[in-house]
């Protein structure tokens, strides 16, 4: 999947994956798709609830060597 | 600015002492939902940390002035991020140490009582899981049964207390929570016992437990006495600790009792159930002290925060116990069942010893409450 950015948030404790997401989400246009790599295993349900409570739609989610990946598009 | 750290501990006291406290939960409203930490006179409020990242002050009118605070998130970096703007803006708050990660660790021993000739029983409180575990210590020796997978917190107290562990008992496979009995055995050179019918597929060497069995623990022969009851899995086995003690395992609890599916076969297993708990239970003395291997809702925890009862008053309280009518016992353990423990069958693989997690692994398995009980 295109990604607009690419955000590293790789071992990085909760609440920074979010913290992170949030300030490059910022600075996309809506509709604009951001990629996150994540190893922390709270950001899963955490990133999807925030996706939703925000607005945004979780595309698409999978795991790959521990790394969690995430495509979320801008609402 | 800086904040307060609580530990499980001292939250635990508070459950203990029924204190009034404000909880603010900032996970998500899934994993609040799911599991929280439960107090008699607890007030929550959940807002997931994510929605305060611009600041809290939203919520402050939702927040007490009079009473102590305590943010709580998964493993803590959240709470104290949130805790420290709180405090920023004038309130005085704390947060869990360790978070619900430490939170479903803490063990707390409690004394139940005192065993012929100077023995003693304790019962380890899982408070943040509902899962309680015994040891029973006479002359210098120690029995565990049904041990979490905190090995350490054993260890020490039977230090502390001066005595050596020589036998470890599973009552049962567990499904909820990963054993450390295998790991106590092999750390003390203790004997690690299990019933057969539940051990047939564990990779490791044990002692089968059987009905009848009987084990002395230190020179005056506290007495555990095996009494095969099977129900929440085929094997489960019940103890009788001098005479006294009746360790039930998940066969039967203070408010509920065990539930027979958690191996899949509930249909098989759901008249062993019965004949266990309206046939074996009945021909003990009612006098016995129930221990049980969990509690379910905080309400069964005695003032001192031990969870026990007289068999006797169960079979006059206990719905479980008073169901004359067979077809609707059946229908009720085995239908409208809560959910099934977070990964139950990885953990039944994990204490059969075919598979082995790493701690992290472990932690996450065990998230939530332990939901081995029907009501």
């Amino acid at each position: 999947m295109e990604a607009n950015k690419v955000l590293d948030a790789k071992g990085l404790a909760c609440p920074m994956p979010i913290v992170k997401t949030k300030k490059a989400m910022n600075e996309l246009e809506s509709g604009q798709v951001l990629e996150i790599h994540a190893t922390d295993k709270g950001a899963k349900n955490d990133l999807t609830a925030w996706a939703k409570s925000g607005g945004h739609e979780l595309v698409k989610h999978e795991e790959e060597d521990n790394v969690l990946k995430f495509w979320i598009k801008k609402g | 600015m800086t904040v307060k750290a609580m530990t499980s501990k001292e939250v635990t006291q508070k459950v203990f002492n029924k204190d009034s406290f404000f909880i603010l939960d900032v996970r998500n409203e899934t994993d609040f939902k799911d599991w929280k930490i439960e107090g008699e006179n607890f007030e929550y409020l959940n807002i997931p940390y994510f929605e305060l990242l611009d600041g809290v002050e939203e919520i402050m009118d939702k927040l007490p002035t009079d009473r102590d605070i305590l943010v709580v998130c998964a493993k803590e970096g959240s709470s104290i991020m949130v805790a420290e703007m709180l405090s920023d803006a004038g309130l005085n708050v704390s947060y869990l140490a360790g978070g619900m990660k430490a939170w479903s660790e803490h063990l707390e021993p409690v004394k139940v009582g005192n065993l012929t000739d100077g023995g003693e029983i304790y019962q380890f409180v899982r408070i943040g899981k509902g899962c309680l575990s015994y040891m029973v210590v006479s002359n210098g020796e120690a029995a565990i049964i049904d041990s979490t997978r905190m090995t350490d917190v054993y260890l020490d107290f039977a230090d502390r207390v001066g005595a050596k562990i020589t036998h470890v008992f599973d009552t049962h496979l567990h499904a909820d929570h990963i054993s450390g009995g295998r790991v106590i055995a092999e750390k003390t050179n203790a004997t690690y016992w299990l019933p057969p019918k539940d051990a047939t597929e564990v990779t490791f060497e044990y002692q089968p437990l059987e009905g009848g069995n009987d084990v002395a623990i230190g020179h005056t022969k506290i007495n555990i006495h095996a009494l095969y009851s099977p129900g929440h899995t085929i094997g489960s086995t019940s103890f009788v600790v001098d005479e006294k003690y009746l360790l039930s395992g998940d066969i039967l609890f203070i408010d509920s009792i065990g539930r027979p599916d958690l191996a899949g076969l509930a249909q098989d297993w759901v008249g062993d159930l019965r004949e266990s708990l309206y046939k074996r239970y009945r021909e003990l003395s009612e006098d016995l002290v129930v221990l049980p291997a969990h509690f379910m809702i905080i309400e069964e925890l005695n003032e001192d925060g031990s969870v026990s009862e007289r068999l006797g008053t169960l079979f006059a309280k206990n719905h479980g116990l008073n169901i004359a009518d067979e077809k609707e016992f059946r229908k009720m353990v085995t239908e409208n069942l809560p959910p099934q423990p977070n990964a139950y069958q990885e953990i039944r693989e994990t204490n059969m010893g075919k598979i082995n997690p790493d701690t992290e692994k472990q932690r996450e398995m065990e998230i939530g409450p332990n939901r081995c009980a029907v009501r």
